[in-house]
């Protein structure tokens, strides 16, 4: 039996074509991908996205845990409300996951995929163990993400004129707690918006009055091919426990200092940032396909000096071209890729497409 | 627009057929295969004078989810594509039974109509998943 979040029936009463994701039942779009996808870079758009996991991590142990067991160090959130993106390593260097950690009033709140739920609360309960913190999942909670150009107004004037103008304050990767909801400036889509974290049964309503203000339903279609463009990896696509960040455009994410801070795969990185320079570690970068046909994950990259693999591909709504995600060897010259059993040049670009709504590679 | 026109003949692949009465044939894909794709945003068009037959790979629909091949439902000569289709691939999406049509073809052999599924069948065959 899959789950459903606590907006299922609001999603069937806007026409949603309902899929399986890694157990919940999820719109995956709500008539036409291609307009929930531009509606997010030109007005404003709305994502169910409860059926990923809030963790709340609290005790007199909560930073120093945080700072072992993620490879970003969290000793950078100065202030509660704001966020910072992090890998969580295993000890070969691998990829367990990827998420968000705020800094709140009762200690940290992560936000953990979905689909790696179970190993993800497994692995931090056992780390958890050596550490004076509490760890609590937060199943009563839905997510509501709102993005686009016009999302932060849409928002706030449907907002208590308290939360709506502190949101309208709100400077990128930063939030604020508010009773029992937490309001956030972040996001997965490359567009200005608001991630509203609050009580599943406050969720319904709070979908309603946005919907009435104009904001639209957008789909994981659309949610695949925003961050897409927006250069943003897919954990289990773009990398995974067999993964380095540093083959994963993950480089910026790891805090190498202070040099005394012991964090999970910290060996086993500082051995993958030297192949990295030694140029022997592929590269996850971004290519682009002018031509007609859509390049996808799994197809063959053919480099001068080497092969590599297409980690995401899609059709960019936006471009109206294909671009994609792929992992080859450094300093490849000429690229081809096998669509099909037909070998097509390609153009390697750095992996960051497009940035409110406008096209960012040369 | 009716999900399944009666005056169409479908093959178990979802690509529909509708006779012109003068020996040709109009060839596209039926309003459950456009659903099931998802915004289509290339399409791949044979030849006009290749002679194809019955089953073959024919064309290339390019969603934004996957790439599916659509196969002749009957065999014969391309005799006229779709030209609004590299403009506007979303036409199959909107309107897949008219402007979305793919092929026109010559039927060479009117035996192989026999083997398509009327509208009744195909709508039961789209039910069965």
């Amino acid at each position: 039996m899959s789950q459903q979040t606590s907006l299922y029936q609001k999603h069937l009463d806007s026409g949603a074509k309902m899929v399986d994701f890694a157990g919940w039942d999820m719109p995956i779009n709500y008539g036409s991908q291609i307009e929930e996808h531009n509606l997010v870079r030109n007005q404003a758009g709305i994502f169910d996205v409860s059926h990923m996991t809030v963790v709340d991590v609290s005790g007199d142990g909560a930073e120093a845990f945080l700072r072992y067991l993620l490879a970003n160090d969290i000793a950078k959130l100065d202030e509660v409300g704001r966020a910072l993106y992090s890998g969580m390593l295993n000890e070969t260097g691998g990829v367990v996951d990827d998420l968000i950690v705020y800094r709140m009033s009762f200690g940290y709140r992560v936000v953990v995929n979905c689909a790696t739920r179970d190993k993800d609360l497994a692995w931090i309960r056992t780390h958890a163990a050596d550490f004076d913190v509490s760890i609590e999942e937060q199943p009563q909670l839905s997510i509501l993400a709102v993005h686009g150009p016009e999302a932060i107004d849409k928002v706030s004037s449907i907002l208590t004129s308290d939360r709506a103008a502190r949101s309208k304050e709100l400077k990128n990767f930063r939030g604020f707690e508010s009773g029992s909801w937490f309001i956030a400036r972040t996001g997965y889509t490359g567009e200005k918006g608001l991630e509203l974290i609050l009580p599943s049964e406050e969720a319904p309503e709070t979908w309603d009055k946005l919907l009435a203000v104009g904001v639209k339903p957008v789909g994981l279609g659309a949610r695949d091919t925003l961050r897409l463009e927006a250069g943003m990896n897919l954990y289990g696509h773009d990398m995974d426990e067999t993964t380095s960040p540093i083959a994963a455009n993950m480089k910026q994410t790891i805090a190498w200092q202070p040099e005394d801070r012991e964090f999970i795969g910290r060996q086993a990185v500082t051995a993958h940032l030297a192949e990295n320079e030694a140029c022997t570690m592929p590269i996850l970068t971004g290519l682009v396909l002018e031509q007609r046909g859509v390049l996808r994950e799994g197809q063959k990259v053919l480099c001068e000096n080497g092969e590599g693999v297409i980690t995401s591909g899609s059709f960019s709504p936006t471009l109206k071209h294909s671009i994609a995600l792929a992992r080859i060897p450094v300093d490849s010259g000429a690229c081809q890729v096998d669509i099909r059993g037909t070998l097509t040049s390609v153009r390697i670009v750095k992996p960051n497409f497009v940035r409110f709504g406008k096209k960012v590679f040369e | 627009m009716s999900t399944y026109p009666d005056n169409l003949k479908y093959a178990a692949t979802h690509e529909w057929v509708r006779l012109e009465g003068d020996g040709t044939a109009t060839v596209g894909i039926s309003n459950h295969a456009q659903d099931a794709l998802g915004d289509i945003v290339f399409v791949e068009l044979p030849e006009v004078g290749a002679t194809i037959h019955a089953k073959d790979e024919v064309a290339v629909v390019e969603s934004v989810k996957a790439a599916s091949d659509v196969y002749s439902p009957i065999s014969g000569e391309i005799i006229a594509t779709n030209a609004t289709l590299a403009d506007a691939p979303e036409t199959v999406n909107a309107v897949p039974y008219d402007g979305g049509w793919f092929y026109k073809i010559q039927i060479s052999d009117e035996l192989e109509l026999d083997e398509l599924m009327d509208a009744d069948a195909y709508s039961d065959h789209c039910e069965e998943g």
